[in-house]
């Protein structure tokens, strides 16, 4: 990324004293990530609204979850009248992912940052928004994160807001192509590492077959899909690292070629 | 749809939420426990694959226009690695495909 150079500040590296320096270059960084969020979800809205949420709700529900597997399944939770321990055992198991970041984001944390920072950022991780952040050489300012997850989330916000609004004047035929950009989404999280190592390829197949298989067979069909997705997860990761722990160096789990 | 959105809403944030943050309040060191790194680190891509497949499928009013949009994610994945090209590729395929059925 090379917005430092366009906000004109170039706040010194790993300075904890400028934060509009930081929120301005934060904000710069974050655009990209407003344009795709802001598409995938209007996609999350036209789901919302079919499901019979309103713009308020869907609006609530995308600035206070800012997740996008979570809120898909979130909207078929709600739409399926799931219980409530369904319901946070299925947002715990889909947002899992979201703990391994904040375990990561721990470690570009300056000693001296103020605690009550961590409370901020821990609202800031998703995907994209932790890959940059993670990514800043040295420690991590928080107003930095705070900058692109203003940009972000605004976008995030206004795309689900529109997808409930004028998701129902578009005509059928966009609506359903619309609808389908979130697993799109979800091939390009996982398709790209499944290239690179095999293993986690194999899983992603054994895992597509599973899910399949649960559609298909009798008794397992009749499994709600938010517990196949805890089910088939508990036990396919589980195994998967019990067949292929990580090396023991945290930073060698992306090079297993 | 029955129950209180906004309940459970608030349940869902909630909990969201304490993902993100417990690590943040308890977590001063590196994850040591082999077993649990990797699950942790297998996890998004058993649950993405599982809420993917086969519900791409369903998606759509026709079925061939959900096998079109999983056969141009997973290409697009595969060769540009771009979430917002893949997101769009996707839509595209089910677009297109609509016109001929």
């Amino acid at each position: 990324m090379d917005q430092s150079v366009q906000s004109g500040k170039a706040p010194a590296a790993a300075s904890l004293e400028n934060k509009s320096g930081w929120f301005l270059k934060g904000m710069l960084a974050g655009i990209p990530i407003c344009m795709g969020y802001f598409a995938v979800s209007f996609a999350l809205g036209i789901a919302a609204r079919n499901t019979g949420m309103n713009a308020l709700q869907s609006f609530v529900m995308s600035l206070t979850m800012v997740a996008s597997a979570g809120q898909f399944a979130a909207i078929s939770l709600i739409g399926a009248g799931a219980g409530f321990i369904e319901m946070i055992t299925t947002t715990l198991i889909v947002n899992l992912r979201y703990f391994l970041m904040s375990c990561s984001l721990t470690q570009k944390l300056a000693p001296s940052m103020k605690p009550a920072h961590r409370f901020g950022l821990a609202y800031c991780i998703t995907d994209e928004i932790f890959g940059l952040s993670v990514s800043v050489d040295g420690y991590l300012h928080p107003f930095y994160t705070y900058g692109i997850t203003f940009v972000s989330v605004s976008g995030w916000c206004a795309g689900t807001v529109l997808g409930v609004i004028v998701g129902n004047i578009l005509p059928a035929a966009a609506a359903d192509a619309m609808g389908v950009a979130m697993y799109g989404m979800f091939l390009a999280i996982i398709i790209p590492p499944a290239k690179k190592n095999h293993f986690v390829g194999g899983l992603v197949a054994v895992s597509m077959l599973g899910s399949f298989l649960f559609t298909v067979l009798p008794v397992l069909r009749s499994i709600s899909s938010g517990f196949r997705v805890i089910i088939l997860t508990l036990v396919l990761a589980g195994a998967a690292a019990l067949i292929r722990p990580l090396p023991a160096d945290p930073d060698e789990e992306e090079e297993d070629e | 749809m029955k129950g209180n959105v906004y309940l459970s809403l608030a349940a869902m944030a909630l909990t969201i939420y304490l993902v993100r943050l417990l690590p943040f309040l308890f977590l001063r060191k590196p994850i040591r426990n082999v077993f649990f790194r990797s699950f942790l680190y297998y996890v998004p891509y058993v649950t993405l694959a599982v809420m993917t497949f086969p519900a791409i499928l369903t998606a759509t009013a026709h079925p061939a226009a959900g096998a079109a949009a999983l056969a141009a994610g997973l290409v697009i994945a595969w060769v540009r690695g771009d979430l917002f090209a893949t997101a769009i590729g996707c839509c595209l395929a089910v677009f297109i495909v609509g016109l001929f059925i």
